[in-house]
């Protein structure tokens, strides 16, 4: 198991040799700040709250995580490094909990570099410092099933933009699900029950509760079991 | 010491590795000849944990690969076709990332490691240039300092003087002769004259078979005076 480390720098460390990690940072956080303010209507809500900020998460994960995720397994096949890396002394399941924690790690940093949001709003205000947390929290964990899923994908192919393709397309439907609209909408012919039950299947109530402050075990227990059976995927796909 | 026994390797209709049975003593140079497409990478992927056997066993060190990959891993240095490396980290950080795998923690011992690795393949003058931007010979230099970092008891060379110029072709051979002292060694060639410039045995794979599996001084025996590629082409044109 310590093999995870040495496969977790060499990604980690990866992502700022190439232009790669600035020019994702950087659109990440205009977009999501952009987004907030401009979109979010931040100073109309009128609250010491990043809820405006939250709330595109799951839609501007849709895009940027596929990014990151979609060279996770698929340039290592592409570039033959794969045949390199499956001949050293450590086990699948090693190779890819690095890459995961690696590309997980990064898109932390990415969160964890909004905190200018964060200070601008206890200055301006007196906010929820539990309640910013837990969305922080809730928005690291849904980053991590997204790109669980993105990293399953990209294990299936050699070619990135089939990868990043599907990444959007399973993402989508897993947000589709929890959506208000979409579910708005199967309400119409189903029963009450059932609609909640596809919505709970998504990812939006559960980042929902989060944002909002409310750390219910449930919510944990989903972003866990989909990055477990992503990443359990995974490992199988790749020892075929 | 490698002991391969009936090995079988099928994809979809075609038998790349049909029976495939050879034992490899240290002090072995073996030589693995055969015509494009016979089974000679698929076979040394099978010895190095990279492609699973459909039948047979491959032992390294007593160690069964199927049993225990992980163990076969760190008895042997591996050199893939086309020597592939993650292009974008310079030279000292991939061998760096190599000797943490390998299981050398310590700064000191890493560095000591990589340094010998250097000095033996002459990488020096590179040593801080990015794998990408190296030259073929290069390359297949990085790709070597990997393969012997460990000093590994196996040392299993897939094409490795593929694509370098006369002078570098020479000085491989000479590398591989010192380095073959108290190992085991298997490398596959296109190149006749070098099976009998550095070889000590000679297999000849033809359509997934060992059609021939004997001393360089025998092969030639089999027509007295004949060129090299002249015994190759009688030998595997009776199977095709």
């Amino acid at each position: 198991m310590s093999q995870i480390t040495p496969v977790f720098k060499r990604e980690f460390l990866g992502y700022f040799r190439s232009p790669v990690a600035y020019v994702f940072l950087i659109v990440f956080l205009v977009a999501s700040v952009g987004l907030a303010f401009f979109v979010g209507g931040f100073f109309k809500a009128n609250q010491a709250s990043l809820q405006s900020f939250f709330v595109f998460h799951p839609w501007l994960y849709l895009f940027l995580i596929p990014a990151v995720g979609m060279r996770l397994w698929a340039e290592e096949r592409r570039g033959g490094t794969i045949e390199l890396l499956f001949t050293l002394p450590l086990t699948t399941l090693d190779a890819v909990l690095g890459k995961f924690f690696a590309a997980w790690a990064f898109l932390a940093l990415a969160l964890a570099l909004t905190f200018p949001l964060a200070l601008t709003v206890g200055w301006l205000g007196d906010p929820d410092w539990g309640v910013i947390a837990a969305g922080y929290l809730g928005s690291a964990l849904m980053a991590g099933a997204y790109l669980a899923v993105c990293a399953l994908l990209s294990s299936l192919t050699k070619n990135q933009v089939i990868a990043f393709v599907l990444g959007v397309v399973v993402n989508l439907a897993l947000v589709f699900l929890g959506w208000s609209v979409f579910n708005g909408l199967l309400s119409g012919f189903l029963p009450v029950a059932a609609v909640d039950f596809i919505a709970n299947l998504g990812f939006i109530p559960h980042f929902d509760a989060l944002s909002k402050g409310i750390l219910d075990p449930r919510d944990f227990a989903y972003f866990g079991s989909v990055i477990a059976l992503a990443l359990t995927l995974n490992v199988v796909a790749l020892e075929r | 010491m490698i002991e391969v026994k009936s090995l079988v390797k099928t994809y979809g209709h075609k038998r790349a590795v049909d029976g495939v049975s050879f034992t490899v003593r240290p002090g072995d140079i073996l030589g693995f000849l055969g015509p494009n497409g016979a089974g000679k990478s698929t076979t040394m992927k099978m010895i190095t944990g990279y492609i699973r056997p459909d039948a047979g066993t491959a032992t390294v060190a007593g160690i069964d690969v199927a049993q225990d990959p992980v163990a076969v891993k760190s008895r042997i240095g591996y050199l893939p076709e086309s020597a592939p490396a993650y292009g974008e980290m310079t030279v000292l950080e991939f061998l760096n990332f190599i000797a943490e795998v390998r299981g050398y923690r310590s700064c000191a011992e890493r560095r000591d490691r990589v340094e010998r690795a250097l000095a033996r393949t002459h990488l020096e003058p590179v040593r801080r240039q990015a794998i990408e931007t190296l030259s073929k010979g290069y390359k297949q230099r990085v790709g070597f300092a990997q393969a012997l970092l460990h000093e590994p008891p196996c040392l299993v060379l897939d094409e490795p003087t593929d694509g370098l110029d006369p002078n570098q072709k020479n000085e491989v051979r000479a590398l591989i002769k010192t380095m073959a002292a108290d190992r085991a060694v298997i490398l596959s060639t296109h190149i006749l004259e070098e099976v009998d410039a550095i070889c000590n045995r000679i297999i000849l794979i033809s359509n997934g078979r060992v059609v021939v599996d004997e001393t360089p001084e025998a092969f030639h025996a089999r027509r007295p005076g004949a060129r090299l590629d002249a015994i190759f082409r009688e030998l595997t044109n009776v199977d095709a």
